[in-house]
Formats: C-alpha cells, sequence, structure tokens
C-alpha cells in the first residue's frame, strides 16, 4: 500500500542522499519522491511516496527520524489532503490529430504550453488518477517523452 | 585579534571535549594536524593500520565510557577507517572518527588520495559532516561529541580538507550549536512504566533480558537493585556482559546461539521479558517464529526503531535505560510497599535445577589442553577483575562462556559486526583508557593475524596489554560448522603452522611464551602479568575442540547442540 510521508529537513548538502540511501539499504521502495524549500529557507520538504505495509511504514518513519537532519515527519491521512503532480507530456501531432488531442487536453482542464512542427506538449497538474487517465486517452497519438514531478500533498486545513 | 589555523581550532576543539587521546595514523593532508599535535600536549598513539586506530578508539570508549577518537587521512585511511567505524554503529558505541580530505577546490575530481568518505561512511555513522569551511569547524567538532555520546551513542565522522586546517580563524571564535532535528528522548513515559511495574508485579514467570544498552547508560547498579527487589533473574547479550555479576544466583549469563542452555529455556518458559537495551538480534532470538512463545514483552530502549522491530512488543517504553529503570524500580516499590513481594520462589527454583543440569561444561578430566580450561585459569589468575577483549570466533565464545564478569565495561567484544582483528586494537585502546587494569585480549590465532602488525602499537606505544592466543591451528568457527553442517569439508579452514607466533612477537619487541601442556598454564598467565610489556601467550589448544552448547543456524533456541554427537 502506498503512504505518503511528508518530511521537513535541515537545508544542506548531502541531506537528500542520506534520506535516498536510507531507504535503498533498509529496503524501502520509494514510488516518488519530490523536494523543494518551504516557507523557510533553512528547512526543505520531502514529499515521499512510499510503497510499505503498517509495519514497514513504522520502520520507515522511526529510521527517518533517526537521521540528524530530519526536523519533522508527517505521514499524510490521504482522506484529508489535497495532493497534487505537475507532468509534462510532449505527445505526437499532425494536422489530423491535433484537434483531437486538443479537445482531450480541453476537457482535462490541462494546458498547452509549447507547439511543434509534429508535437504538442501538455502540461497537467492534479492527482495521480487524473494525470493517469489524460496519459491513457493520448497514450494512441504517441507519447514522445513524459516528465513527472512526483506527488507533493497538503493537509487540508489551517494546522500545518 | 588573535588568529589560529583550523589545525590549532581542531586541537582545540578536542580540548575542549576532555579528549586526552587520539588513536590515528598521518597522512599527507593531516600534516597540518599532526603539525599542530607535535606541539601541543595531546596523546597520540601512532598505529600501524588505520582500521586499528577505529578499534583502539572503539576499545577506549567501551573501557571508560567516553568518547573515542581515531584519525586518518584522506582517500586509503579513511576507507581503512571504514571496518572499524561499522563496528562502532553496529554496537552503539561513542566514537568521532576525523579524516582529511582534498582541498576545497578539487573534491570531486579524483585527485589524489581522493575519496568520498562522508558518502562511503553515510549508513555506518550516526551523522557525518564534510567541513567546507574554516567558519564551520568549531561547530561541527562540538556537534560531532554531542551526536556521538548522547542518545543511542554511535559514531561520527568529521571529514576535513586541508586547506580548512590550513586557513585562519579567530582563536576565541564563539560556537553556537543548532540541532533542531536530535532531541533524545530521556525520560520514560510514566503511564507506561506504571503500567509495566503492574505487568512484572503480576508475571509468574519474568526474566530481564540486559543488553549493552545497560553498559553505556550506567544503570548497571540500578539493573542490579532493581533485579534483587523484585527477585527478577536476568540474562544479558553478549554486549550486555557484566551489567549484572555473572557470578549472582540470580544470573542466567548469556543467551543464544553459544548462550546457556538455561538462559535459553528460561526464555522458552518466560510469560514476560523485560528488555532493556537490547535490539533481539538473531544471534540471540534463533528462529524468530518459536523465540520465547509463552512471553509477553515490555521494551525499554532510547531508540525507538528498536522498540517493534524484530519481535512484537506489548509495552514500549522508549527512554534511557537507568532514567527508566529507576522510576520503574520506583513504582515497583509503591506496589510492593501496599501489597508485599511477589513470590517468585516457584520459577527461581526451576531456573536454578535448569542450572544444575546443563551447566557449561567440559572436559575438564582431559589432559589434552583445553581452551575453556585455560579462559577459567585466566578468570582464577585475574579473580575476574582484569579487562578482557576478545576477538572473533570460538575464542570470543569460549571467552564470554568462561569468564564470568562482574563488573560493566570489562567485557569488550565486537557483536553486532563480528569483526576478526578486533581485540587487539580494542585491547590497546582499553589499556590506554584504563591504564590500572589488567587488560587481556582473548585471542585466535586466525582473527589476530589480520592485524598482527598493531603488536608494534602496543610495544612502541608502552602499553602492556597482555595476549592470550588460543592457538588451534584453524579457522575454528568456520572449521566447526563445516564440521558440523558441511560434513567435515575444511575448505580453507586450515591455518597450522603458518607462523611463529613467539617469534612474531619477540620481532617486535615484545615478550613470547609457549605452553603446549595443562600443567604449565596456570605459570604462563602468572608470569605473563608480571611482565610490565606487550606478552603473547601461545597456547597450542586441542585443535578440533567445538564450542557447545550451540544453536544451529536458523534453529530455535531452545533446540541446542550439546555435543559432537
Amino acid at each position: 500500500m502506498n503512504h505518503i510521508i511528508s518530511v521537513l529537513v535541515e537545508n544542506k548538502a548531502g541531506v537528500l542522499a542520506k534520506i535516498s540511501s536510507l531507504f535503498s539499504r533498509r529496503g524501502f521502495n520509494i514510488e516518488s519522491l519530490a523536494v523543494g524549500p518551504t516557507e523557510n529557507d533553512e528547512i526543505s520538504r520531502i514529499t515521499i511516496v512510499v510503497n510499505a505495509e503498517k509495519h514497514g511504514i513504522e520502520q520507515v518513519v522511526k529510521q527517518l527520524y533517526k537521521l540528524i537532519n530530519v526536523i519533522k515527519i508527517q505521514e499524510l491521512d490521504p482522506l484529508n489532503i489535497v495532493e497534487r503532480e505537475l507532468v509534462l507530456i510532449k505527445v505526437s501531432t499532425d494536422s489530423k490529430t491535433r484537434a483531437e488531442v486538443l479537445e482531450i487536453v480541453n476537457i482535462f482542464r490541462a494546458n498547452i504550453v509549447d507547439v511543434g512542427k509534429k508535437s504538442l506538449l501538455v502540461e497537467i497538474t492534479g492527482t495521480r488518477s487524473k494525470v493517469n487517465a489524460l496519459e491513457e486517452m493520448l497514450r494512441p497519438y504517441g507519447i514522445l517523452e513524459l516528465v513527472r514531478t512526483g506527488k507533493i500533498a497538503c493537509s487540508r486545513g489551517s494546522k500545518s | 585579534m588573535s588568529k589560529i589555523t583550523g589545525a590549532q581550532m581542531l586541537l582545540k576543539c578536542l580540548e575542549k571535549e576532555g579528549v586526552d587521546v587520539i588513536f590515528g595514523y598521518p597522512g599527507g593532508v593531516m600534516i597540518p594536524i599532526y603539525d599542530a599535535i607535535f606541539d601541543g600536549n595531546l596523546r597520540h598513539i601512532l598505529v600501524r593500520h588505520e582500521q586499528c586506530a577505529a578499534h583502539a578508539a572503539d576499545g577506549y570508549a567501551r573501557a571508560t565510557g567516553k568518547t573515542g577518537v581515531c584519525m586518518a587521512t584522506s582517500g586509503p585511511g579513511g576507507t581503512n577507517l571504514v571496518t572499524g567505524i561499522a563496528n562502532a554503529y553496529m554496537d552503539s558505541i561513542p566514537m568521532v572518527a576525523i579524516t582529511g580530505q582534498v582541498a576545497t577546490g578539487v573534491i570531486g575530481t579524483d585527485a589524489f588520495q581522493e575519496a568520498d568518505i562522508t558518502g562511503i561512511t553515510s549508513p555506518i555513522t550516526k551523522h557525518n559532516y564534510l567541513v567546507k569551511s574554516i567558519e564551520e569547524l568549531p561547530v561541527v567538532v562540538k556537534e560531532a561529541f554531542y551526536i556521538a555520546s548522547t542518545g543511542r551513542p554511535g559514531p561520527v565522522l568529521v571529514d576535513i580538507p586541508v586547506d580548512v586546517l590550513k586557513s585562519l580563524i579567530d582563536k576565541n571564535t564563539k560556537v553556537e550549536v543548532k540541532l533542531n532535528g536530535y532531541k533524545p528522548t530521556y525520560k520514560g513515559n510514566l503511564r507506561q512504566i506504571k503500567q509495566a511495574a503492574k505487568k512484572i508485579f503480576s508475571s509468574k514467570k519474568p526474566v530481564i533480558f540486559a543488553g549493552g544498552g545497560i553498559i553505556s547508560s550506567g544503570a548497571s547498579s540500578i539493573l542490579t537493585e532493581f533485579a534483587k527487589k523484585a527477585n527478577l533473574p536476568v540474562i544479558t547479550t553478549l554486549l550486555g556482559k557484566g551489567c549484572f555479576p555473572e557470578n549472582d544466583e540470580l544470573s542466567l549469563r548469556i543467551a543464544g546461539m553459544h548462550g546457556t542452555k538455561y538462559a535459553n529455556l528460561a526464555f522458552t518458559e518466560t510469560d514476560l521479558i523485560i528488555a532493556v537495551g537490547v535490539r533481539f538480534d538473531d544471534r540471540v532470538t534463533g528462529k524468530l517464529s518459536e523465540f520465547a512463545p509463552e512471553a509477553e514483552v515490555i521494551h525499554i530502549d532510547i531508540d525507538p526503531a528498536e522498540i517493534g522491530k524484530n519481535i512484537k512488543t506489548n509495552i514500549p517504553i522508549v527512554g534511557d535505560a537507568k532514567s527508566v529503570l529507576k522510576d520503574l524500580s520506583n513504582e515497583y516499590e509503591k506496589i510492593i510497599s501496599s501489597k508485599g513481594n511477589t513470590d517468585r520462589s516457584e520459577w527461581l527454583g526451576r531456573l536454578k535445577g535448569l542450572k544444575q543440569k546443563y551447566p557449561l561444561k567440559y572436559d575438564r578430566d582431559s589432559k589434552k589442553l583445553k581452551p575453556a580450561y585455560i579462559v577459567e585459569k585466566i578468570y582464577e589468575v585475574t579473580k575476574g577483575d582484569a579487562i578482557i577483549c576478545t576477538e572473533v570466533g570460538q575464542n570470543q565464545m569460549w571467552a564470554a562462556q568462561f569468564y564470568k564478569s562482574s563488573q560493566p565495561r570489562t567485557f569488550i567484544s565486537s557483536g553486532g559486526l563480528g569483526t576478526m582483528g578486533f581485540g587487539l586494537p580494542a585491547s590497546i585502546g582499553a589499556k590506554v583508557g584504563r591504564p590500572d587494569k589488567t587488560v587481556i585480549d582473548i585471542a585466535g590465532d586466525g582473527s589476530i593475524q589480520m592485524v598482527s602488525q598493531e603488536l608494534a602499537t602496543a610495544v612502541t606505544g608502552k602499553v602492556p596489554i597482555k595476549i592470550m592466543l588460543l592457538n588451534n591451528g584453524y579457522l575454528g568457527m568456520v572449521r566447526q560448522w563445516q564440521e558440523l553442517f558441511y560434513n567435515r569439508r575444511y575448505s580453507e579452514t586450515c591455518i597450522k603452522n603458518c607462523v611463529d607466533f613467539v617469534k612474531l612477537v619477540e620481532a617486535y619487541g615484545g615478550v613470547g611464551l609457549r605452553v603446549k601442556e595443562k600443567r604449565d598454564v596456570e605459570g604462563a598467565i602468572k608470569k605473563a602479568l608480571e611482565i610490565n610489556n606487550l606478552v603473547l601467550v601461545d597456547f597450542w589448544i586441542e585443535m578440533e575442540e567445538n564450542v557447545f552448547p550451540m544453536v544451529a543456524p536458523g534453529a530455535p533456541i531452545n533446540k541446542m547442540l550439546e555435543d559432537n554427537k
């Protein structure tokens, strides 16, 4: 089962390497990982989606806490969060298919961010299921390249 | 404003942390530090291989309770430290390892003697640092010692580029430490502790299971007091040896693969394990699904990640062993002062019976030279008061079985990593830290050859340790497994007659004695202890003697092999 954990870390060199190597040596699988600065520039947030059983996820959290640069860890409740992922999809188009692709993109409220002679670059944000659905719809036209940021998430309400 | 170099600042910081000795080896980028050492008051023990600098710092830390310090140059110096650091990490030993690094400007270019030592040691250190500027240096050193010695102790590595060592800094730079992500929990949750006290009170067949955590937190006397107050038998791990007097009638000594049969049976029959400062290693539990089938578990540990990692816990208590045991003992006192003490005579009687039925044994009447006999004689001659270091393998298990430790920090052995070659450098470190004590390395002929160059360190560093070499001409523990489980196919384990150990130690300027007969054992041990120099006694023991009892790998711990049949 997938769990989303949100980890606040000190923004120092080598911290990401320490975290990712911990996952591999303890045998935990990372589905996705997104990292960036927070409102405080001394602190970064790493959002990690891990595939693990309940006992496994407890160990992940406990082991992460042992890293000196880790300040706070939250396991996010999937029912009470807003989660997003940003994806760029370069899809192959020609004069015949372009209109169809545009229509699909509109239905998904995605954006066209670049146009090439034989391609369109589509940007979409949303939940993983929405993104996956768009990807499926575009696949028959030929996906030339696909880039995902990995999932980020925030709990609902005022509490941080 | 007076300025000093980074190297001088480093030494100043070490002195401020109370460091009185460094185990190390110089190298190109380390010259600024060694130049500063040349003028300073800090004692430096020159080892002959960096691995042994780490092991010696480790032995020093185990014997004294202080943080051990080792030092090595960039590249191969650092990579040679790796085994020693990993050993300290597995056994939670406070250590600060200092490595030199190539200049900041060339890091990442595969410069001469460059190795990414912070990357390499990341999985085997509690924390590590690459010091990128001189301003960070005093802060990093302070943090390193704090992290290494608090919470669950462990090794911290500080990697310092040579240009940082050479640059200048104000002598009186203010040091401000900010560790937002590091706040170990010392005080246990009182509600959980109360619950634990009640559980212990109502338990019919409890055991305390005490480990290295007791020793590192200095909880031996409170443990002993509590065990006696509540009539609780005590089993220890290998690393916990000495945290509770092994000659006490409540002691069941060590459990596990080569533990006592009565300790293993006690685990199988107990209804409550009070585990303190242990991590339920596989060498203790044997087949996990059949370990302690009747038992509920109270697990006290300063590292929350150990609780529930290997076995299910009913009452988890995160905290420092000493603090929690104190609170637990108080809560227990409250219960018994109103309800009277629990009668455990039936359980203690049962354990006493098991102890009598299954004592540790060997063929005492044999005319051959038995290793267990030698260890018992060492115990007698030293009156159980020596610091015993061991190598890894059969020698280690015989030492653990037949030398009864009654004080913490007097049995020093590589537990988690099982590092052959640990004993000699660790005994050097222990003797440097405790010059008042007799320090003995109970060694094997396989292990000691991994580090025999350190005989030079003992002689030139004037560290008069005593090596009792149980020489059987085999890599004995592997040979034992080959005998028992691989049809006596002794592949690559015979190392007989490869070196004359008496001549070897004499070549380094130490004293060598050889013993082939049982009747000469006691005299040789006494003589070795009288000589104020490195002494190695080469005991030619029976070649194919095995360590029993034994739990076969993967078997449940109550099914023990007791002899060759």
